[in-house]
């Protein structure tokens, strides 16, 4: 690719996206190439971008909450977790047995969602859209059980400050009961058609490679720095709401490849129902909302609070000044820092495999530009 | 060797494909929505609706205005009058836009008398803005009720 030939064609800068339905969104990469060899990439963001931290400043504490939903709308569930474990921690609130097993359960049923979304639309990119109808099948079942705890599927608004808005509804826990009973099977049938499937290997082994030195120097987290090596999942590192009374084990990859990548997410989705499992056998009784005050004034200080949310750690800065307004809430998205590797995993890879690259860092828009 | 065979022979694209054979045979999963009427969630939080007394036909709204302070986007006005007699406040015109609605639920979650309440209609496209702007007679008779809208599902 160096020596210059004399077939070689000038460089070539082409636009992928904002419109391109493989850019998972309104994410504008701008190639240049050599033929079909991938030189450099840019990534431009910003076509979604609400201000989101900008509007919590001028909305109480209670109020910001919707917002967040619409963050990461595939995870929204675990966007409102982070805030309120934020809050709660600024106010000193004890948070019930029940609320705390419920609040676990369904950030855990909200990763495997995601995790299906991503397992669907990453093989409907690269060519496989058999696996797409299979996923949303079981996704449906996901968010159906939203609905009925939640009241809505997409945009929940899960958790209030202090607890949950409800408590269960009446058949909630058998229809929990009986999708993870069935779903490990599931998993098995998406491994069936992708895992060994020839195509599927030649299209995601050694591509995007990254070591685990340079995964943790770009500050990656979640699946992509744990796909190189690297066994960092605040769950366990740095437990938060009453993750440390579970049992789960963190899936590692060895190669830093978007097939390890791959490997990992099915491995977490068959953990994460190992984590529901437990939340649904010790489920206990009791209230749903802990003492909060009818006005949420935290003291004045600063807390961040970081979970592992599907695609990483999911942080929510607050800063309080004493009024009833955050003084200045700051999310870090853990996709808007996975996508800064996107420019050095591409290089030297055709022009498909950026669509492999992209799918693999599992980017949402509606985070990376808030 | 077992390792090329199966390259060659390509026992895992087969093994894919006697799974979607499978799959031909069984139940449809699809919903078909506009033909079927969507069974939703008893919580669901979809249209707006301002509740009356059941028995006396009466608004259940107290103009306590908690609603217009709980929502996020500022888009519910309540109006009242004091009542010089009884001392107590009538509500004469309430206004839910729902063009800026979030339908987080946090209205509902305020109101003391369960008065204004998120239904289960979702089908709210209109053909103009001005039409997403409730008032309280749209509001007390409920989206699925008002003439004119055509509901999808029979």
């Amino acid at each position: 690719m160096d020596e210059p030939t004399i077939l070689d064609a000038q460089e070539l800068e082409i636009n992928m996206g904002p419109q391109h339905p493989a850019t998972h969104g309104v994410l504008r990469v701008k190639l240049k190439l050599d033929g079909e060899r991938v030189l450099d990439a840019d990534c431009v963001i910003g076509y979604l971008h609400r201000g989101v931290e900008k509007i919590s400043e001028n909305r109480t504490y209670t109020k910001c909450l919707p917002y967040y939903d619409r963050t990461d709308y595939i995870a929204a569930v675990s966007n409102a977790l982070g805030y309120v474990l934020g809050v709660e921690k600024l106010m000193e609130i004890e948070v019930p047995e029940r609320a705390v097993t419920v609040r676990i359960m369904m950030t855990e049923f909200n990763r495997i969602a995601s995790h299906l979304l991503w397992l669907a639309t990453h093989a409907l990119d690269i060519g496989a859209l058999t696996v797409f109808l299979y996923c949303f099948r079981e996704r449906e079942e996901i968010l159906k059980l939203f609905e009925n705890l939640f009241g809505a599927r997409l945009t929940t608004h899960a958790f209030r400050i202090g607890g949950l808005w409800m408590d269960l509804p009446p058949g909630f826990e058998e229809a929990a009961r009986k999708f993870i009973d069935e779903f490990p099977a599931r998993v098995d049938e998406y491994e069936q058609l992708l895992t060994n499937n020839r195509i599927w290997i030649d299209r995601t082994k050694g591509i995007g490679v990254i070591s685990g030195e340079e995964a943790i120097d770009y500050g990656l987290s979640g699946p992509p720095l744990r796909g190189s090596g690297v066994p960092y999942d605040l769950r366990r590192s740095r437990p938060y709401g009453g993750y440390d009374q579970y049992e789960f084990d963190v899936p590692v990859g060895l190669n830093g490849d978007t097939y390890d990548r791959y490997l990992i997410r099915m491995e977490e989705m068959r953990q994460s129902r190992r984590i529901i499992q437990q939340t649904l056998d010790r489920l206990p009784g009791g209230p749903i909302r802990g003492k909060v005050p009818r006005i949420i004034k935290p003291p004045v200080g600063e807390y961040y609070s970081g979970i592992e949310g599907p695609r990483g750690e999911l942080g929510y800065y607050i800063v309080s000044d004493g009024s009833a307004f955050p003084f200045r809430v700051r999310i870090r998205p853990p996709t808007f820092i996975n996508l800064q590797a996107l420019k050095r995993l591409v290089k030297g890879h055709l022009v498909a495999d950026v669509i492999a690259i992209i799918g693999t860092l599992d980017v949402v828009l509606g985070e990376i530009d808030r | 060797m077992i390792g090329f065979l199966r390259r060659i022979l390509l026992i895992d694209i087969f093994k894919g494909l006697a799974l979607t054979l499978r799959y031909t045979y069984s139940k449809v999963y699809t919903e078909q929505y506009p033909r079927e009427k969507v069974k939703l969630a008893e919580r669901y939080r979809g249209a707006p609706r301002l509740n009356n007394d059941p028995e006396t036909g009466e608004t259940l709204c107290i103009s306590c205005d908690l609603c217009a302070e709980a929502c996020p986007e500022d888009l519910i006005v309540v109006s009242s009058v004091r009542d010089p007699e009884s001392r107590k406040k009538v509500l004469t015109e309430y206004t839910f836009d729902t063009s800026r609605c979030l339908f987080c639920g946090l209205c509902q979650e305020v109101c003391p008398t369960n008065a204004i309440e998120l239904t289960q209609d979702f089908e709210l496209a209109t053909y103009d803005r001005k039409s997403m702007l409730w008032n309280r007679a749209r509001l007390e008779k409920g989206w699925d009720r008002i003439e004119g809208h055509k509901v999808y599902h029979k």
